[in-house]
């Protein structure tokens, strides 16, 4: 069977089928039908972009007028008329000392984006210039048998998102290996799912928070000894636990409820236990399964940021505690910045799961 | 000439069975109960039926009285209340490959294509068979079902007679002693139906096993079937009367319409349906 893979399937396939329109607008390939289509597709999308920028835009334009003010009214009572002359010529001016902290325009954070860009590329020369420095003392160290040294510096903001990355991923593969094999049990048999019911409806609404503490009282008691940073393991362990929920009764659910005429195919042929599970009831379920999965990945995303806040563990979760903490007057571009990445990175990481999902589920529907 | 017919079956029934060499299957005072929460409902009690090696029989009956309850029962998957059910003189137990069923729906996996969910069964009924052995076995029985070109074709691809085909092959390759069928035509357009029922009397035919098939066609019940069995109405359904159709195989159905006894079958069938 021949089958051709366009990029419009592709597309189509990942949830993006939006940009197929735009390759046939610059292929021409656009009919007049399509024109309702590509308004529905393209342009609107765009417009309301553009509209969300400029709303924001006044909107902090005024809510900087409102800070501004209520700076210069402060210094008029405090300090008298002079002081606030000089504050608003100061604002006026531009500039950095004096300029009021509200919500940064869309300029603003743009800017901060660059030089946040501009600062891992200074990081990262930086970090190569030590890697090559210390390459020779290295090999001699690690002949020797000792520790080789290794670059400590400051991490920088793309560095961040990576170790958010790494955290979730370990933090959903744990999810995925507590929860599937538990549920595919729990779901196998009435009796343990009557057993572990109460257990999955106590825990699943327990906030990250607790979670996290949770894990950190017996994460510290287990690793006392180690000298390692603890704050990595902790923080993922807290992310899995916080997000298996999902996919655990996704997959119970799933495998309970596998269709009976199955199950008597099974019974006819007297398949095996294991040959039940891997050829009937896992395929089977398989869909639900991946629902519970994308679920567990989202949650784990979101609230990665809050557990690294509260564990320590680098990352973007940290980084937009720090730059509250640090008040620099373009930290809040720059949590804004963290916003969008945080975002975009979870949309992206949906539409992968999406993508996975319709590559292994037998009927083709489209999953939402 | 409706008095012979009735007097044969009455020989039948009377007689109450074959010599016990040729029974395959022996339903003996069969019993179902259903507990529902007005109380036990009792589907089926007392029934007997003897059916022999290499017999087709075919069971009509009104809707809800309990066949598909009764061919269930035979399969192994729904408990016996009371009575028993052998196979070759021993009594059943369980489920197993020595009945294979086709369902109405045809509860392929979806997820695998026709080859794998023929070989789903023959792997586990042939386990000391090559690899390329049970491979020839399945591919055998799909040609059969004249469906040569989709053997890498998934399931969920095919159309509902495409897959009740490769039902046919699946339950035909694993060898069963007897072939348990619950209305597998019913889901069909009539076109396809007769299709499928050609291309099922023709395997049987050849590997002769031991059929019983649930049917609301009164022609397909005579078409298909040595003998037709009518069960009563429920609750506490029994058989109520057994038809021989006694045609010469293999049949074709120009033969059989044309044929000066398929009328007066009919009429019988229909006589006791609407009693
Ligand atoms: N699991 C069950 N619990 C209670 N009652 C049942 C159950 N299964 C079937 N019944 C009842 O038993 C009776 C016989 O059902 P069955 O499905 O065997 O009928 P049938 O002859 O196959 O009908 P049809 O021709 O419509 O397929 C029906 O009245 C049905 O409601
Ligand atoms: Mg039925």
């Amino acid at each position: 069977m021949k089958q051709s893979i366009t990029l419009g399937k592709v597309t189509k396939f990942m949830g993006l089928g939006f940009l197929s329109t735009f390759k046939d607008l610059f292929t021409g390939k656009l009919e007049k039908e399509d024109f309702k289509n590509f308004l529905r597709k393209v342009v609107v999308p765009i417009a309301s972009i553009l509209l969300f920028i400029g709303l924001w835009h006044m909107g902090s334009k005024s809510l900087y007028n409102i800070e501004a003010e209520f700076k210069i009214e402060k210094a008029l009572n405090d300090q008298g008329p002079a002081a606030a002359e000089a504050l608003r010529a100061c604002i006026a001016s531009g500039d950095s000392s004096c300029q009021p902290n509200t919500l940064p325009s869309p300029s603003q954070v743009w800017g901060s984006f660059e030089s946040l860009l501009r600062d891992h590329a200074l990081i990262s020369a930086d970090k190569a210039a030590f890697i090559e420095k210390t390459a020779a003392l290295n090999e001699k160290r690690l002949a020797e048998g000792k520790d080789a040294i290794t670059y400590t510096g400051r991490p920088s903001f793309v560095d961040q998102i990576f170790r958010s990355l790494k955290t979730v991923f370990a933090g959903f593969l744990l999810a995925l290996f507590i929860a599937v094999p538990l549920g595919i049990f729990i779901g196998l048999s009435p009796t343990l799912k009557s057993s572990f019911n109460w257990f999955i409806q106590i825990f699943k609404p327990v906030s990250p928070v607790v979670w996290y503490l949770l894990v950190f009282m017996i994460v510290k008691t287990l690793l006392i000894d180690s000298s390692e940073d603890s704050s990595f393991t902790i923080s993922f362990i807290s992310v899995g636990l916080c997000s298996m929920w999902a996919t655990l009764v996704n997959t119970a659910m799933g495998v309970s409820s596998v269709d009976k005429d199955y199950i008597n195919v099974a019974k006819v042929l007297k398949l095996g236990n294991f040959q039940k599970i891997f050829k009937v009831v896992l395929p089977s379920s398989l869909p639900l399964i991946f629902t519970g999965l994308k679920i567990t990945l989202s949650v784990a995303w979101m609230v990665l940021i809050a557990i690294e806040l509260l564990a320590q563990s680098p990352g973007l979760g940290l980084f937009v505690w720090e730059e509250f903490q640090n008040g620099a007057n373009d930290s809040n571009a720059k949590i804004i910045v963290a916003m969008f990445v945080i975002g975009i990175i979870g949309f992206l990481l949906d539409r992968l799961m999406l993508t996975i999902q319709n590559w292994v589920s037998f009927d083709k529907t489209d999953a939402i | 000439m409706s008095t012979i017919i009735e007097n044969k079956t009455k020989i039948i029934t009377e007689a109450s069975g074959f010599p016990s060499r040729d029974v395959m299957l022996d339903l003996k005072d069969l019993k179902k109960v259903y507990p529902t929460p007005k109380g036990d409902y009792v589907v089926l009690e007392d029934l007997n039926l003897q059916i022999r090696k290499e017999e087709f029989v075919t069971i009509i009956g009104h809707s809800g009285c309990g066949k598909t309850t009764m061919l269930s029962m035979i399969a192994g998957l729904n408990p016996i209340s009371g009575g028993n059910i052998s196979v070759l003189g021993k009594h059943i137990k369980g489920p197993g490959p020595d009945r294979g069923v086709i369902f109405q729906a045809p509860s392929l996996m979806p997820w695998m294509t026709a080859l794998q969910n023929v070989m789903l069964g023959v792997n586990q009924v042939f386990p000391d068979a090559t690899k390329g052995q049970r491979n020839d076995i399945a591919k055998y029985y799909l040609q059969k079902v004249g469906l040569e070109d989709a053997f890498n074709k998934r399931a969920s691809e095919l159309s509902q007679g495409m897959q009740q085909r490769v039902g046919i092959a699946r339950a035909f390759a694993i060898k069963p002693k007897v072939l348990l069928l619950d209305e597998p035509f019913g889901m069909l357009d009539s076109l396809t139906r007769g299709e499928l029922q050609d291309i099922l009397i023709e395997i049987w035919n050849k590997e002769k096993i031991t059929a019983v098939m649930i049917t609301h066609d009164v022609d397909e019940a005579i078409f298909l079937a040595d003998r037709v069995v009518m069960m009563t109405s429920g609750p506490r359904a029994k058989i109520g009367d057994v038809l021989d159709i006694d045609f010469e195989r293999p049949r074709t159905r120009k033969a059989v319409l044309e044929h000066d006894d398929y009328y007066k079958y009919r009429k019988h069938l229909i006589d006791f349906l609407e009693h």
